[in-house]
């Protein structure tokens, strides 16, 4: 009971420090613009997929790139807790470190849930079109996609000492993930022609993959032939997001 | 009385520097154990360690019974701690911040609005709850960060310098309240404090510490008693020399110069006097002043640290620049 309370009131400041941050908020509209109007119509010029308009197609992968970015960029609030006294006051309070992270995740998670919602609706103004019903159903999707990468963000910033260290380790690992995701261009699949081998393996176990062509056999319906069934992509994402939590309670646990 | 704390050759040592040094204290249930000492002595290293945040890499400790490793989760359900650097959410009004302690103390929810509202009329903080706390001054939060570890009635409430920075009647009202507290609840109280009046009028007990050891424990009264004799200070000229002159002469060895004046620690002081007065004239020095008194707790630390506790600037620092930190970001 004591640990459900705890774990709410930390979600819950999560989230409200996140919604006052207006300038957060804000900003998040400016990248998928940028992507889906100039990145969009300039290669969909060049690049036609089959049964699909390139920007309905890579509408998905926009979404999950806003969920890796944000949610990576997540991990800076436990940087701020440390450098401001903060977690200090969390780290002695008597509650488990799994609750402690679970309650910092699932805030984090949530408020990167909210900057997808948001790039949605930027979507639907640019005219893409979103069928009411795979909208509701990306939604799990999204959570389910942003528990296992808010974790790693949580995970690398407890292990480091400043903002500058987060920043620059954050930018080797979301752009990789970003490029291998198939979030822009199919990597994996029938689609995908003359696409090197090494990338074709790093696609394959980057779990942003997996979120991705989730999102997209869910947004595309039909017309959309997966890389795997739905099942076994949410399968492979829940499995990644059971494996963070763990290494993140770990890395909580021995943390100052 | 049983002892709540008990420290077993607790040491702590960073890279090279040892922090605390083989402590073996104890403290008993339901008394205010004061632990004084000059800066980085280890006062706040070792509260860190016996609240779990920070382990020893020697010896143990016990609080409320458990071990401050083995059993950190149950020493954390006993312990509340105000912290001696800022631990706020300043994102959050003062009010949130004391809702998530209360939450994430376990504080039962039909109490928690009772609590809060009586704590924030103590740290006289009530017409200022529902602001955020960046638009607070930094006495202000000091004042929070107080009133946020009386809310949970722990077993064994930690205070790293609890009212530095806050004016004499706010501390005065606190304390009372801390008081009233332990009385009604049967805490448990470990402070640290620089105001030697303070940790005078409340500590049951006190350990002087330094260098990561105590050098002397007991009661103040105890430890007044032990410097026996009564301190007489003197502002005159020359002041090295003279001090050499007097030991010379007067066989006065047991002084020290503070702040350009001088303390000398005597039996019998008033017959004392007059000859220091002579041995001045006849040597050509000149006194500005001399003043007789008892012997008080400060005069106990400079005894055994050599260091005036006063001196000390670093704290108000702390408290400015994280301030300013706060404004950059
Ligand atoms: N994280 C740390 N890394 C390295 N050295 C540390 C660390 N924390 C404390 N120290 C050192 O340990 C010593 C004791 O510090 P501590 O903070 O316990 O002193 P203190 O008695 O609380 O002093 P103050 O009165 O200034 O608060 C100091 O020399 C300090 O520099
Ligand atoms: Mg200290």
């Amino acid at each position: 009971m004591t640990e459900l309370r705890g774990l709410y009131t930390l979600w819950f400041r999560e989230v409200k420090r996140y919604l006052r941050d207006r300038t957060r908020v804000i900003s998040s509209f400016v990248q998928p613009i940028l992507w889906l109007v100039i990145f969009g119509a300039g290669f969909g010029m060049h690049f036609a997929i089959p049964g699909v308009n390139y920007q309905q197609y890579l509408f998905p992968g926009i979404i999950g790139q806003t969920l890796l970015f944000t949610s990576m960029f997540m991990g800076i609030s436990v940087i701020w807790d440390r450098e401001f006294g903060f977690m200090k006051e969390i780290l002695v309070a008597p509650i488990s470190r799994f609750s402690l992270f679970l309650g910092k995740m699932f805030g984090d998670s949530t408020d990167a849930l909210i900057q997808g919602l948001i790039v949605f609706a930027l979507g639907a103004v640019l005219g893409i079109s979103i069928d009411p019903i795979a909208f509701l159903a990306s939604i799990p999707i999204m959570l389910l996609i942003t528990f296992g990468l808010v974790s790693i963000g949580l995970i690398i910033a407890s292990f480091m000492g400043s903002l500058e260290s987060f920043g620059a380790i954050q930018t080797f690992i979301n752009l990789p993930l970003f490029f291998l995701s198939g979030a822009l261009f199919p990597i994996n699949g029938p689609l995908a022609q003359g696409v090197p081998g090494w990338m074709q393996a790093a696609s394959t176990f980057n779990p942003l993959t997996y979120g991705v062509d989730a999102l997209r056999s869910v947004l595309l319906g039909g017309s959309y032939v997966g890389l795997q069934p739905l099942w076994v992509n949410i399968a492979v994402i829940c499995g990644f997001d059971v494996v963070m939590i763990a290494v993140g309670t770990w890395a909580f646990s021995r943390m100052k | 009385m049983t002892n709540i704390i008990e420290t077993n050759q607790l040491t702590r040592r960073f890279n090279g520097l040892t922090a605390v040094d083989k402590l073996d204290i104890t403290v008993e249930s339901g008394e205010i154990f004061g632990l004084l000492g000059p800066n980085g002595a280890g006062k706040t290293t070792t509260i860190s360690m016996l609240c779990t945040i920070l382990k020893p890499t020697g010896g143990s400790a016990k609080v409320n019974g458990f071990d401050i490793v083995k059993q950190a989760m149950q020493v954390r359900k006993s312990i509340g701690i105000v912290f001696q650097d800022p631990s706020i959410d300043d994102r959050l009004t003062g009010r949130e911040n004391l809702y998530m302690h209360a939450n994430l103390y376990g504080v039962p929810s039909s109490e928690q609005k009772e609590r809060i509202d009586r704590v924030l009329k103590l740290v006289e903080l009530d017409d200022r709850a529902d602001d955020l706390m960046r638009t607070y001054s930094g006495g202000m939060r000091r004042r929070l960060e107080l009133g946020r570890g009386l809310i949970h009635y722990p077993k064994v409430l930690f205070l790293d310098e609890p009212t530095v920075g806050l004016d004499p009647q706010t501390r005065d009202h606190i304390w009372k309240y801390i008081r009233e507290l332990k009385e009604a609840h049967d805490i448990t109280v470990v402070l640290t404090t620089h105001y030697m009046d303070e940790a005078d009028r409340l500590s049951d007990r006190i350990g002087i510490m330094d260098h990561g050891k105590i050098i002397a424990l007991d009661t103040p009264s105890k430890l007044k008693e032990t410097l026996e004799g009564d301190v007489i200070t003197i502002k005159a000229n020359k002041i090295d020399e003279f001090t050499a002159l007097l030991a010379e002469k007067l066989g006065l060895t047991q002084s020290v110069i503070v702040d350009g004046g001088l303390e000398i620690t005597v039996h019998g002081g008033k017959s004392v006097m007059p000859r220091i007065m002579e041995v001045a004239a006849a040597n050509k020095f000149f006194i500005e002043s001399i003043l007789l008194r008892e012997p008080n707790l400060e005069d106990v630390f400079l005894h055994y640290t050599g260091r005036n506790i006063r001196s000390d600037n670093t704290r108000e620092l702390h408290g400015f620049s994280a301030i300013q930190r706060r404004k950059i970001r």
